[in-house]
């Protein structure tokens, strides 16, 4: 071991590795110093002032903020540094709502944990008693930010994790708040509902939107008949919930509280990421021997499809087209159990349980409901399905291991390594190597796609074709890769992307984990029930080749695509944006000029500049032949019409103009005047 | 001739001059005060709509502007008027009367501590700390010129002035 020195902490001494600053150290010492703005996979803020200690020589420092030297003397646990903590523990406390009983992250929360072992047991401070709305409009996240502790954990890992930046501190001073852009609502910007945000807070300020009580009413209903779709990365994490170790596989255990709550039939997610492979592959395949759409990225992930729709709307046809197996489960569902089950087909519940804030989100874009009925109806998160379990009573770690129901409850070990980042791309490739060679494979791991790195790349051959595929999670990793293939600097054949770092396992609607390698116990546990399995490939499942054989027909054939494929589309950032550049008082045009970021790359602010200089220097009564119309046409700018891949977009009245040059404008312009011009005069 | 509109013309002078702040600076998004302090001084404020261009046009998320815009006092995101009335209200103004000033002009132009624009968008009245000119209290600054030693009679003037002034430009405007 290579030390650069040592350091001591309360008069122990401990060597200095290659820790990023003393609190690292002090925790190295077990010695648990308390924090709420301190992720060692985020940069240091240094806000919520609870690490402090007394340093040799520095004073009274958070130890967060300064890097260790050799010969250091700490001091975490003097009278002094106790009264500060407790004292800034105190103001916290005067200024959140403390309505711990009825808070969903009761139990779990660091303000609840911290007071309790800082022995605070007095708020002196004077309650501000401003109460602030909660944002409860997206479908996803709940933001309250009277629980707000501005330790700004959220404001981080949505700039450094994703490369988003959906919220931001706002104000200053006692009026500092966290909200998203002029205090809009997470539905109304470009929040991703990945979760990440709820992932690290440490109150419950961001916390996943309950559905329960609509399941709840489902399953209370005689009329209804309800189903559980569970995906594979809630099965490795519920149980820390009721106190298990991170990455106990609780299969079994969900399946029977599943069917003890109620839940009429109980099937596997990872029964419908078994076709997505076979769908996925043979469409990359496809791809990769015309050599079109390449790179192939994944389109499991709902917050990278987000992601890529508001950023990328260029890429759009790279990704696959495939829906995500929560969707494919809902369709194939709707599709096939009611003959099944012998049940009219408005009876039918599904419920989903996921991992992920980000796919109620999903169940709910207008792409996956169809004449008013949704292929999945709610979606629940792990920690949902663990408050509904809590609610009953049941004893969860008692109950018998029940196994999923037939046939959509089958899957093989493909299906399920899916949670985990890389694990898209190896089921792949289990397929792809057999499908491709038509030999057997015989060993069924690709172990160059596995691990924790943010962007992972391998290539590999197979028969006579050369792949190179790349795995990147965490979105701000996934937008290294994308400004690279826009750049032309890429020749990756696959992408992987999911945006959570470590993949579903570490989804934002998993129980709240601090500790430091719950993501490596969660994957690890996923490989396992892979390993425990008789199949490991999605091309062996007996039910999805009989799905094929009755209902679906060939594998991207067209029932398949009817089901089980979808579309994307360029999204707007932000909502309700208009901006009024030139305004008069009787308009009768309106020219109205993209200047949404893909828009604005294409040129749209010269075309804005010209159509401006046009409209109020040229003497528009040539056209019409009379005068004073100049004060008709009003110019605004707006921030996407969600035509991105034909952009610079602009709208004259009723028409869009796509590829839009001044010339083609001043045309359908200069016409519009005419035809006004001539009404006018008549 | 029927000419157009001076208002109308000068929204389109006001967003030429965003896009030119923007190109001066390079689109450099580190100049972001900079930025926002010149598209201020065109808009008297920083309009949501113009916030949002200015984001797109850095390549940074509207959050992280609208973040430092309300972070600075300096900023405003509210419309002001053309004329912005600062009373100081520092120790020395106060003592000097400063409070009789300010209810004097809230009274004239019929704005409160709640209500600091008036419907006509010339006035806004602003009560700021310290100006840093307490040798002449109590003191007043109109957009960028000082009024020292203000009582009401002087305060009464300075408005009819300004009114005045007011009035004879609409009327040039009129009669063109």
């Amino acid at each position: 071991m290579e030390t650069k020195g040592i350091i001591n902490i309360d008069g122990i001494n401990v060597p200095i590795e290659n820790e990023k600053n003393v609190l690292e150290l002090i925790r190295k010492a077990d010695i648990e110093l308390p924090t709420f703005c301190y992720h060692s996979h985020l940069s240091t803020y240094g806000a919520c002032r609870l690490c402090v200690s007394d340093i040799d020589g520095m004073g009274i420092q958070a130890t967060c903020s300064v890097p260790p030297r050799d010969g250091m003397v700490v001091k975490t646990n003097t009278a002094e540094v106790r009264q500060i903590r407790k004292v800034n523990l105190e103001l916290l406390l005067a200024n959140h709502d403390v309505s711990c009983p009825s808070c969903s992250r009761s139990n779990n929360c660091k303000l609840q944990d911290l007071t309790r072992r800082l022995g605070v047991t007095k708020v002196r401070f004077k309650k501000t008693d401003k109460v602030e709305p909660i944002d409860n409009k997206s479908w996803s996240i709940v933001h309250d930010p009277n629980k707000c502790v501005l330790c700004g954990d959220c404001v981080r890992a949505c700039k450094e994790i994703q490369s988003v930046g959906a919220i931001e501190f706002v104000n200053r001073g006692a009026k500092t708040t966290v909200a998203p852009a002029f205090l809009k609502s997470l539905a109304d910007v470009e929040c991703v509902y990945c979760g990440q945000c709820v992932a690290v807070c440490p109150v419950g300020a961001l916390t996943p939107k309950p559905e329960t009580e609509e399941v709840w009413k489902a399953i209370n209903d005689p009329d209804k008949y309800v189903v559980a779709q569970l995906a594979p990365a809630v099965r490795v994490a519920l149980g820390e919930g009721f106190g298990m170790e991170a990455g106990s596989a609780t299969t079994g255990q969900i399946v029977a509280a599943l069917k003890r709550l109620g839940f009429d039939q109980v099937y596997d997610t990872s029964f419908a990421a078994d076709l997505t492979v076979l769908e996925e592959a043979t469409e990359f395949i496809q791809r990769k021997l015309k050599g079109e759409n390449l790179p192939q990225f994944t389109s499991c992930c709902p917050s990278w499809v987000k992601f890529a729709e508001q950023y990328y709307p260029e890429l759009l046809p790279n990704l696959s087209s495939c829906k995500s197996p929560q969707q494919m489960f809902g369709s194939v569902a709707r599709e096939t159990l009611p003959k099944l089950l012998g049940i009219k087909p408005e009876q039918l519940v599904i419920v989903s349980i996921m991992p992920c804030t980000a796919k109620k989100f999903e169940a709910k874009r207008e792409e996956f409901i169809h004449e008013g009925v949704a292929e999945v109806d709610h979606v629940l998160t792990t920690e949902g399905l663990g408050r509904m379990i809590h609610e009953t009573g049941l004893q969860f770690r008692k109950l018998t291991p029940e196994s999923f129901d037939l046939p959509l409850g089958f899957k093989t070990g493909a299906g399920v390594i899916f949670g985990n980042t890389g694990g898209v791309s190896e089921a792949v490739l289990r397929f792809a190597y057999e499908k491709i060679t038509g030999e057997k494979l015989a060993a069924n791991d690709f172990k160059m796609v596995r691990g924790m790195d943010g962007i992972r790349s391998a290539e590999l051959e197979i028969g006579s074709i050369k792949l190179k595929l790349a795995v990147a999670h965490s979105l701000s990793n996934a937008r290294i890769l994308c400004e690279k293939i826009v750049a032309g600097e890429s020749d990756y054949d696959l992408i992987e992307v999911m945006a959570c770092p470590g993949g579903c396992i570490a989804g934002g609607g998993q129980p709240i984990s601090f500790e430091p390698d719950f993501r490596e116990k969660r994957a690890q546990s996923l490989y396992n029930v892979d390993k425990q399995l008789q199949l490991h490939k999605s091309q062996e499942n007996p039910y999805v080749k009989e799905l094929y054989q009755m209902i679906l027909g060939e594998v991207g054939g067209h029932k398949a695509h009817e089901l089980l494929h979808t579309h994307y589309h360029g999204r707007k950032r932000i909502t309700e944006q208009l901006l009024t550049i030139r305004d008069t008082e009787h308009p009768k045009i309106e020219v109205c000029v993209c200047v949404g970021t893909n828009c604005f790359l294409k040129g749209s602010q010269e075309l804005l500049k010209k159509l401006m200089q046009y409209v109020t220097e040229n003497k528009l009564e040539d056209i019409v032949g009379f005068e004073g119309q100049e004060e008709m046409v009003d110019v605004k700018a707006t921030f996407c019409f969600e035509r991105c891949d034909r952009g610079p977009v602009l709208r004259v009245n009723q028409h869009v103009i796509e590829h839009a040059s001044f010339e083609k404008a001043k045309k359908v312009l200069d016409q519009e005047i005419a035809r006004i011009g001539a009404l006018m005069n008549a | 001739m029927n000419t157009v509109n001076t208002q109308t013309n000068n929204k389109v002078r006001q967003f030429q001059q965003v896009l030119e702040i923007i190109e001066k600076h390079n689109y450099d998004k580190t100049r972001l005060i900079t930025i926002l302090q010149q598209v201020q001084h065109e808009y008297r404020y920083l309009p949501q709509e113009v916030l949002t261009y200015v984001a797109t046009a850095l390549n940074m998320p509207v959050a992280e502007v609208y973040g430092v815009a309300t972070f600075y006092a300096h900023f405003s995101l509210e419309a002001k008027g053309k004329y912005v009335i600062k009373v100081c209200d520092g120790t020395a103004c106060h003592v000097k009367g400063s409070s009789k000033l300010l209810d004097t002009l809230r009274g004239k132009l019929r704005l409160s501590e709640q209500k600091h624009t008036t419907d006509d968008m010339l006035f806004t009245i602003e009560a700021v700390s310290c100006l840093g000119a307490c040798g002449l209290a109590p003191v007043m600054v109109i957009n960028e010129k000082v009024y020292g030693e203000v009582n009401t009679k002087k305060c009464n003037a300075i408005l009819e002035e300004i009114l005045a002034g007011e009035t004879a430009a609409a009327v040039d405007e009129n009669s063109l």
